[in-house]
């Protein structure tokens, strides 16, 4: 089954190591404004949620790319930019929701996360592991598991509520 | 590429400014962060200049590989004369400034003159612009900064700047980025004050070529891997700084009402363990943050849980607020420690010095010395919570006559308090000590008395001494870059062999602020962490430069020695109570009275911590009087100094 990357924004501390190593990893430099992953940061309530990539199954980017520049890997099923039919409209830019789809001021080109062709240097750096890369299934069973815990403790927190009237 | 970054000379008075690049000479010679500001201050401020006047370079830095792909080189450094100390003025925070500055292609800013209204600065993408800061001046630290982003447009941008004691000079105003991240020491806010200079703000999306990209990402997930094993770092990045406290207070080595004991008694609430709580309580489990690219995270997160600022958002309590608002003044109270950080971080003024010149004043309260007519009817004793927290208030707004003396500093309010209020005032160079009680570790006695900013624990402590690491281990360390075949010794109490490892820490730690690294990723808290070796290869792979560890460990001694010719300049002289490399006469005369068995009884024996003082010196190649021998300045190529090279 295909990975793909799940952000835990709880865990993330708001170092933007992912940005840095991103930009390194895909440009040899640095520099967040060409990081595939970006955090998005509310810092006077220490909030931060990092944006990636969602590689989504009926991604707009794709539908909405009047050449059909972007397509999907057959080996890792990341959505990717094919630079040679890609004519720089900025389309997917502007109609991707999680402003995933960024744009290269020095290259004029339109760049996205690729999973670093299958060992993602974001989720390989983040000791918190607030991003990790894994397949669906899994993501869906942590999810049932966190979404059953905090339904358990409503409940008991109503109970003691209830015992109280 | 780092050696593309540009050094800005901005004149506030003119508004002209002019960019420079800095060159390879240069860097060879200084690498860049607090030691090419250190540099940069000796040759640019007029010798005998008033700290406040015009003429007073204030020199803002990020490290040479800051924002590059070498982890936690997040630091930010400003230099200028201290007002507090009139001595050596630097300042170092975390935070994401510093790797913003750099990708808007600056290392080094020296801003002098001063502007004739207030203004902050605006630097993006190798602009520099003065922008108007009328709508800016008298606001918080926190309120200032989201208030530029909004005026900018850009919620990305950063910004070094001051909070209202900046505004007021306050001598021990600091630096503020982010919610608590403090370029803390020796009053770089009020000399941010004194320009009329509120705030520094940066943004860029300028490429940092790094000379060897992917060489540079595997070293650098090795580099993090040593960092984040250590098991101090590990105990760092859940509890935060406290459990340093928490450790110490165990054992006695936490100065607690002033100076009358080691240790704070009934310390429970403020135990790390309970401000962790509080932390899980009122953010959740995952409430550790941390700087630009670290993955130590000792930062904790919190929301004030009672009080008049329940409620509010802050990060912290370091290490210092729990002595500053915690053992020195002998408050118990959690509410209290985390609302006098709250606090501090909002004026924008050092925690540390503030807590320490209030626990002063309630000593001298308790003696008589001052009274309810110096406090406008204040009952300031110890364990008077509501007394502590309006002090705070009162020094950063100068109210009354007592706040205005306080927030003078030390030895002016000393001069105008009279009496014997000096001899209770714990102090080096002018500035307070930290609330770590250095009774009965003569090396970080020494490192206190010695510190190039004043009393100071960041320049040269050998904080492993207190492990009892075997010798063996200590001479690998110890030894090397350069071979030392003297005495060490495993025992803190000991005075042998204890000023190599104070010289060999601040060389050290002088390394880790030219590069701007972070102290905990190196030989600070953990014996195992980076130091000289690993230095070279994270410098080869991000920028091409080559240097071998002893090049390093000598431009780290060549940077010290001209923090030393500056001080010297500026008036030290050695055993000066107020200007020299000494310490307060508790130190040798009142013994510790609380703690571990080892440490009742302990204090610092006078002939003995002369002759370390002497053998310090002797390490370095400074005479007696602690001043660098012609043969040393040549040898360090200082001979020549100022040599004005950019």
């Amino acid at each position: 089954m295909e990975k793909f990357l799940t952000v835990n924004s709880d865990k993330c501390t708001g170092c933007r190591l992912c940005e840095l190593v991103c930009s390194v990893m895909h440009e040899g430099v640095s520099n967040p404004a060409k990081s595939r992953i970006q955090v998005v940061k509310w810092e006077d309530e220490g909030r931060y949620i990092p944006m990636i990539c969602q590689q989504c199954e009926d991604a707009p980017c794709q539908s909405v790319c009047p050449v059909g520049a972007i397509s999907r890997d057959k080996e890792f099923g990341f959505l990717k930019v094919d630079y040679d039919v890609c004519i720089g409209c900025r389309l997917c830019v502007s109609i991707c929701p999680f402003g995933a789809m960024n744009y290269n001021k020095t290259t004029r080109k339109v760049f996205k996360c690729d999973l670093c062709g299958g060992d993602p240097q974001c989720v390989r750096f983040c000791e918190a592991n607030a991003i990790e890369f894994v397949t669906a299934d899994v993501v869906s069973s942590l999810k049932k598991r966190e979404g059953a815990t905090r339904q358990s403790a409503a409940s008991k927190q109503s109970l003691v509520i209830w015992e109280h009237v | 590429m780092a050696l593309d970054r540009k050094i800005a000379y901005i004149d506030l008075s003119t508004g002209k400014t002019e960019i420079k690049p800095i060159p390879l000479e240069v860097r060879k010679k200084f690498i860049g962060g607090r030691g090419l500001d250190a540099y940069l201050l000796y040759n640019n401020a007029p010798e005998g200049c008033d700290p406040l006047s015009p003429e007073n370079p204030l020199i803002v830095s990020g490290g040479f590989l800051t924002a590059t792909c070498a982890s936690a080189t997040a630091r930010t450094h400003f230099m200028a004369k201290s007002p507090l100390t009139g001595l050596l003025g630097s300042a170092n925070m975390g935070g994401f400034f510093a790797p913003e500055l750099a990708w808007a292609g600056f290392h080094h800013l020296v801003i002098t003159g001063k502007a004739e209204k207030p203004i902050y600065l605006w630097i993006h993408n190798g602009q520099i612009e003065i922008r108007d800061a009328a709508k800016l001046w008298g606001r918080t630290t926190t309120d200032t900064q989201w208030a530029i982003r909004d005026e900018l447009g850009d919620q990305e941008v950063k910004s070094a700047v001051i909070g209202q004691a900046g505004e007021n000079l306050v001598r021990y105003a600091n630096v503020m980025t982010g919610i608590k991240n403090a370029g803390g020491r020796t009053g770089m806010g009020c000399v941010m004050g004194s320009k009329n200079l509120k705030a520094i703000a940066t943004r860029g999306t300028m490429d940092i070529k790094i000379a060897h990209p992917l060489e540079a990402l595997e070293f650098n997930k090795k580099f993090i891997e040593q960092i984040t094993t250590a098991k101090v770092n590990k105990t760092q990045g859940t509890l935060g700084t406290p459990f340093i406290w928490g450790a110490t207070n165990s054992w006695g080595g936490i100065r607690t009402r002033n100076f009358q004991f080691n240790q704070m008694e009934n310390a429970d609430e403020i135990e790390p363990e309970a401000i962790d709580d509080i932390a899980t309580k009122t953010i959740g489990p995952h409430h550790m943050t941390g700087c630009f690219g670290c993955q130590v995270h000792c930062r904790a997160q919190y929301k004030i849980p009672s009080g008049p600022y329940a409620g509010k958002y802050g990060e912290g309590p370091e290490y210092t607020s729990l002595g500053a608002f915690g053992g020195e003044p002998d408050c118990k109270s959690a509410e209290t420690v985390l609302t006098g950080n709250h606090l501090v971080n909002q004026y924008g003024v050092d925690n540390l010095e503030i807590g320490s010149i209030i626990s002063w004043a309630m000593e001298l309260y308790e003696l008589g010395i001052i009274t309810n007519k110096e406090t406008d009817g204040l009952e300031l004793r110890f364990g008077n919570d509501e007394a502590l927290l309006e002090m705070v208030h009162r020094i950063c707004t100068r109210k009354g006559w007592l706040g205005d003396v306080l927030a003078e500093g030390g030895i002016p309010a000393a001069q105008k308090i009279g009496k014997n209020s000096f001899d209770y005032l714990i102090q080096v160079k002018g500035m307070s000590n930290l609330h770590s009680d250095e009774r009965g570790t003569p090396a970080l006695a020494l490192n206190v008395a010695t510190a190039s900013r004043g009393s100071d624990h960041l320049r040269s402590r050998p904080a492993i001494d207190l492990y009892h690491l075997p010798e063996s281990v200590l001479r690998k360390i110890y030894g090397s870059p350069v071979p030392y075949d003297g005495p060490l010794s495993s025992d803190h109490m000991e005075y042998i062999g204890k000023a190599w490892e104070v010289f060999w820490q601040e060389n050290c730690y002088m390394a880790v602020d030219c590069l701007g690294i972070c102290k905990y990723h190196t030989v600070f808290l953990g014996a195992t962490l980076p130091n000289f070796e690993d230095w070279p290869k994270a410098i080869y792979y991000n920028t091409g430069l080559e240097f071998t560890p002893k090049e390093i460990w000598d431009v780290a001694e060549r940077c010290n020695n001209i923090e030393r010719l500056f001080n010297l300049r500026e008036g030290l002289t050695r055993n000066d109570l107020v200007k020299g490399d000494t310490l307060n006469h508790r130190y040798f005369d009142e013994p510790c009275r609380r703690g571990a068995p080892d440490i009742i009884g302990a204090k610092i024996d006078r002939d003995k911590f002369k002759i370390m003082v002497d053998e310090f010196y002797k390490h370095h190649g400074w005479d007696n009087d602690g001043v660098p021998t012609a043969e040393t300045l040549k040898r360090l190529g200082l001979d020549k100094e100022p040599t004005h090279l950019l």
